[in-house]
């Protein structure tokens, strides 16, 4: 533990001895450590909890059916620990960074991120679980550009609607209308891979940016009766992939089909409810051990959680989660400007629904769709994203204005 | 910051408050209230149940040789909601499948299929949710093949499974008295309490026909569990719990297989030169009975066939060769389901009825070449005229007129053509008494009772014909008319004749009936308890073919007792002088060239040759008898349709299975003494059925 925290501070000092930072001339050193005394530890330390569960039950929900595969049982757990130490890494040079010159290079990460996107979309890409999402690399390794898009989407949101024109209190149509152009070319890109639950978090981070920004309720209302309607539509037109219905179906009533789309939603709701109030310890799950629960190292972790944890266990990650949500609010409440309100407005718009929807569909409350739980899944992709943003809260919150 | 930012933030915190207010909600109803509900449905999760089937009994003879056991084989079954759920519907699991086992898949997907009206065979009878065996006779490296690489075979299985085998023994077969399994319906399945089979095959086999069917349950035995764990792929982690299935019981039966053997050799024989004096002799029965006890040595029926089909799925030409009219219908047992007039070996009956009705055992009757019934004149077997003679000689030389006198007297009694109220009818009323008309009550299933053309029988059967008979008495036969127009009119004067006054009792019908002929049916079976009724001195014994159930420790699960006799209303006297007139038959009778050189001193044989006409067929040949004369043991009878008459061709084959059973004519004797076993046989451990595992089966 200590050691991970004493990694960041080594980051950031490096990255301020590359000249990046902003405060280029004298007592480097002290303002160093002042600002070192400025970050946000409860944060920190919350996130690395909830890293360490989350690399826990990474190992439990894998090395089970490594072991049976005849391979190594700690791969995912020792490639979910080299993630989370990258993931730190990232998160120490985002802090680090002077989140106010992003401005410049917005433009340029917006660039990238659809060129990504684009990318995934073509032969380039590959699919996994029904999804076009990921670029592989070669070597095991393989980027999942949407994840990358949600950081980049923050910060255009933040930028494009962060500078009230004089006079104004929220931004202006022009703004708005420019914003929702601008993240709505990743948002379509995004759902032809097709990645509805990754849509659905940029629509509520659009949506949370706008609301903070100060924009008249009538376009908050228009804007959520017209998604209604687009939702109407596609189901009325068919826009929507079998799969996709079949799964709000299944979110329905899961044991229509108990051998299909269902099934994730039945074997998820087995472990967690199976588990009661102290669950039956770590790595002990029956239902983990004999993964009934798919893909539970990524978008059904939680059930580890739920089966192994109980409901102690599970409740502590949910809490941890809302101090998460709760000093990222905090932040976007203390920030210096609405810049950096909305950029952590939008960081914690953004996690706050995948854990709504991560969490709510393991406890059939949500339809199932492919989202990571915030600092728990394993994803390298997912990790990075995360980090970064958590990075961008603590820049944020560096730099608060000075009254506490 | 402006004020509607905050109020928003604000907001934001509420909304994000209350979503994880939702979620630790949901949580706690579902971890802690719903948890115990949760828990159960995950260890049904974690587990299925197996069943283990037990090793069925086996079917053996009263002196312990097995005629059904059970052989180990290795069965590939195919699980149809497995294949179901293959992306490509399972086709490409069966074309590896067909390349293993060296078929095709086309042939793979017609013994998986579902039976169904318009479906032929080769087609699964059973249920659709359990494994369906398409091959039992695969050998073990292919099935290793199979198990291990599961992955490339999702939803087949191969297991070590007990099959049913006929090992004849003596060479007996016994095919139709032992009956047959049949994979079992769903609905049967569903009846049966406390057994639901999943993932398992060869289990579920239920006895069709014969003794496997009447003592199903005791052969089946119960079968066992076994509660493994598996993983979400259905695999096999280990085992949670176990019941070991209890085996079925051996059914001891009273068959002997050396006479039974000896008695189908008999029909074989007797169909053999029945075919080669130029006779159709289609089917034949041939029933060997204790007279005293009603248990059954023998019982054989022609044509028959190689039991070993029903094993691994049977194909539309066997299916068709099995119940095709074309082979002669093996599956129908002649000697309980055959229905043949009796002709004269059935004057015993008709012969206690007219002494019944007052007619002298002792007096003097003549016996002319014809008698008048009627307008009518019916004639003597083969026209001979014997003279006068006592009723003795009646039986012996098998006169007809004789009985035509007794019946036609008792019909005019009874008021003719204007009958009375209540008409006596002496002859029916003492048939009845025989056990005619009515099954015998053996224990296998099907058994048809006959039929006793009475009164009744005779409206019923107008009522039912009477359109037809009045449309031909109009308009005659006009096919049969441009071939023979003398017999189309002869049918048609009958059909005129029907038509009128069909309901009516004739005096024709009560003389065809006196003796056996005409619309009188009987099985094999009844006429043989008839006989033993004879030698026994009156008592109508209940037929049984199995004796005891025996456990696979050799320690007796029930007894088979033969249900309490009825009495005959005859006169002992009156049957002791039926005994010694039968005697006298196969001395200087009718079956006195067929037993010529038979050691009647050594075994004293009575009987009685029939030979009954069938509109249209050859006839039916019957030889009924029972000995030894001095101290009755066995009633034998054997029966050919359309074999001709009962002296030339029933009575040499029931001499040969006398022959068999007490050695003579330079044949071994069957039977020890001449008597069937005292005891049980002592079945040791280890002579049960399989011994080693069964049902290794992997849960789909």
């Amino acid at each position: 533990m200590i050691g991970g925290i004493g990694g960041i501070g080594g980051i950031g000092g490096m990255g301020g001895a590359g000249s990046v930072g902003g405060y280029g001339d004298h007592g480097i050193w002290r303002r160093r450590l002042a600002s070192l005394r400025r970050l946000d530890w409860t944060l920190i330390l919350v996130v690395f909890a909830l890293s360490v569960v989350g690399a826990l039950l990474v190992r439990s929900a894998t090395f089970q059916l490594l072991t049976e595969q005849g391979k190594d049982p700690e791969a995912f757990f020792k490639r979910h620990l080299l993630n989370l130490v990258i993931g730190f890494v990232l998160g120490g040079v985002a802090t680090v960074l002077d989140y106010r010159l992003l401005r410049a290079y917005v433009p340029i990460l917006y660039v990238l991120a659809c060129v990504g996107l684009v990318l995934v979309l073509t032969p380039v890409g590959s699919t996994i679980n029904g999804s076009h999402s990921w670029i592989v690399i070669g070597g095991g390794f393989q980027i999942q550009p949407s994840e990358f898009a949600k950081v980049g989407l923050v910060v255009l949101l933040a930028m494009l609607l962060g500078e009230p024109r004089d006079g104004e209190v929220g931004p202006g149509r022009r703004d708005i209308l420019l914003a929702l152009g601008l993240a709505g070319i990743p948002a379509v890109l995004i759902m032809m891979q097709p990645d509805l639950g990754t849509t659905l978090v940029f629509c509520a981070t659009v949506l949370g940016v706008l609301a903070v920004s100060g924009v008249r309720k009538r376009w908050l209302t228009g804007l959520v009766g017209g998604a209604a309607l687009a939702a109407f539509s596609a189901w009325f037109f068919g826009l929507l992939k079998p799969y996709q219905l079949a799964r709000f179906t299944a979110f329905i009533d899961p044991s229509a089909d108990p051998r299909g789309a269902g099934y994730n939603a039945q074997q998820a709701r087995i472990a967690v409810g199976s588990g009661g109030v102290t669950g039956k310890g770590l790595f002990q799950g029956e239902q983990t051990g004999g993964h009934f629960v798919p893909e539970q190292q990524t978008d059904f972790i939680f059930t580890v959680a739920g089966e192994e944890l109980g409901f102690l266990g599970a409740a502590v990650i949910i809490i941890l989660l809302g101090v998460v949500f709760w000093r990222g609010l905090r932040i976007a409440t203390q920030a210096a400007d609405f810049f950096g309100t909305l950029v952590a407005t939008g960081v914690v718009c953004w996690m706050g629904f995948q854990t709504f929807e991560n969490v709510g569909m393991t406890l059939g409350i949500m339809p199932i769709t492919g989202l990571p739980l915030p600092f728990v899944s394993y994803g390298g992709s997912a990790t990075f994203a995360n980090m970064i943003a958590l990075g961008l809260l603590q820049a944020v919150h560096v730099r608060r204005r000075a009254f506490d | 910051m402006n004020s509607r930012t905050h109020f928003r933030l604000v907001v934001l915190y509420v909304l994000v408050g209350a979503m994880l207010l939702v979620l630790m909600g949901r949580l706690w109803t579902m971890q802690v209230l719903d948890g115990a509900h949760y828990r159960q449905i995950a260890a049904e999760n974690r587990t299925r149940d197996i069943v283990v089937p037990a090793v069925r009994g086996m079917i053996l003879d009263g002196s312990g040789r097995a005629l059904v056991r059970n052989r180990t084989a290795l069965v590939v079954s195919v699980d149809r909601t497995a294949l179901a759920r293959q992306k490509d519907k399972g086709k490409g699991v069966l074309d590896r499948l067909a390349r293993t086992l060296g078929t095709s898949r086309a042939d793979l997907e017609k013994r998986i299929r579902l039976c169904g009206p318009t479906v032929k065979r080769p087609c699964w009878p059973g249920s659709p949710y359990q494994p369906i065996p398409v091959d039992d006779r695969v050998d073990p490296k292919r099935a290793l093949q199979i198990m291990e690489r599961q992955e490339e075979y999702p939803g087949v299985t191969a297991a070590v499974q007990p099959v049913r085998e006929y090992p004849e023994p003596e060479g007996a077969a016994a095919v139709q008295a032992l009956g047959y399994l049949q994979p079992i319906t769903q609905e049967e399945l569903d009846k049966r309490k406390g057994l639901k089979v999943t993932g398992y095959s060869g289990v579920d086999l239920i006895g069709r026909d014969g003794l496997e069917a009447t003592y199903d349950s005791d052969l089946r035995g119960e079968p066992g569990f076994r509660k493994v764990l598996v993983d979400s792929q259905g695999r096999v982690t280990g085992t949670a719990q176990e019941k070991s299935p209890i085996p079925g019981g051996n059914l001891v039966t009273s068959l002997d297989a050396k006479v039974q053997e000896a008695a189908e050799k008999a029909l074989e024989n007797g169909i053999k030169s029945a075919r080669s004096q130029g006779r159709k002799a289609d089917s034949a029965a041939a029933v060997v009975m204790d007279v005293q006890t009603g248990r059954v040595v023998a019982l054989a029926s022609y044509p028959t066939y190689d039991p070993a089909i029903w094993t691994g799925g049977i194909s539309e030409d066997e299916y068709e060769g099995l119940l095709g009219k074309k082979k002669g219908e093996p599956l129908i047992s002649r000697a309980t389901q055959g229905q043949f007039a009796p002709a004269s070996t059935f004057k015993i009956a008709t012969l206690t009825g007219a002494i019944a009705d007052g007619y002298d055992l002792h007096g003097t009757y003549s016996c002319p070449g014809s008698y008048m019934v009627g307008s009518r004149a019916f004639r003597n077997f083969e026209g001979q005229a014997h003279g006068s003679m006592n009723l003795h000689r009646a039986l012996v030389v098998s006169c007809d007129t004789i009985f035509y006198k007794f019946a036609y007297e008792a019909w005019l009694r009874d008021g003719g053509m204007k009958p009375k109220k209540k008409p006596a009818d002496p002859m029916v009323t003492m048939i009845r008494k025989w056990g005619f008309g009515s099954r015998t009550g053996i224990d296998v299933p099907g058994e048809t009772p006959g039929r006793i053309p009475d009164r009744q029988w005779k409206r019923d059967y107008w009522n039912a014909t009477k359109n037809a008979d009045c449309k031909a008495a109009k308009e005659g036969y006009p096919d049969l008319e441009r071939k023979d127009p003398g017999r189309a009119a002869y049918v048609k004067k009958i059909a005129a004749e029907n038509c009128l006054e069909g309901f009516a009792w004739r005096a024709g019908d009560a003389a065809n009936l006196a003796i056996g002929q005409g619309d009188m049916l009987v099985t094999p079976l009844q006429l043989t308890r008839a006989y033993a009724a004879v030698a026994n001195g009156g008592r109508l014994v209940v037929p049984r073919i199995a004796q005891a159930v025996v456990r696979p420790d050799g320690s007796v699960a029930r007894r088979i007792d033969t249900p309490k006799a009825q009495r005959l209303p005859v006169d002992p006297k009156v049957l002791k002088y039926i005994r010694d007139s039968l005697a006298d038959v196969p001395k200087s009778g009718t079956a006195r060239g067929a037993f010529a050189g038979f050691d009647l001193k050594k075994v004293a044989v009575a009987g009685k040759t029939g030979t009954a006409e069938v509109w249209g067929k050859d006839d039916t040949s019957w030889f009924a008898s029972y000995g030894p004369a001095d101290k009755p043991r066995f009633a034998v009878v054997a029966m050919f349709s359309q074999g001709g008459t009962g002296g030339g061709l029933a009575a040499p084959a029931v001499r040969e299975i006398w022959e068999a059973m007490y050695g003579l004519g330079g044949k071994k004797p069957a039977l020890k003494d001449g008597k069937l076993p005292a005891t049980l046989p002592k079945l040791g451990i280890g002579s049960g059925g399989v011994t080693g595992r069964a049902g290794t089966g992997a849960p789909s």
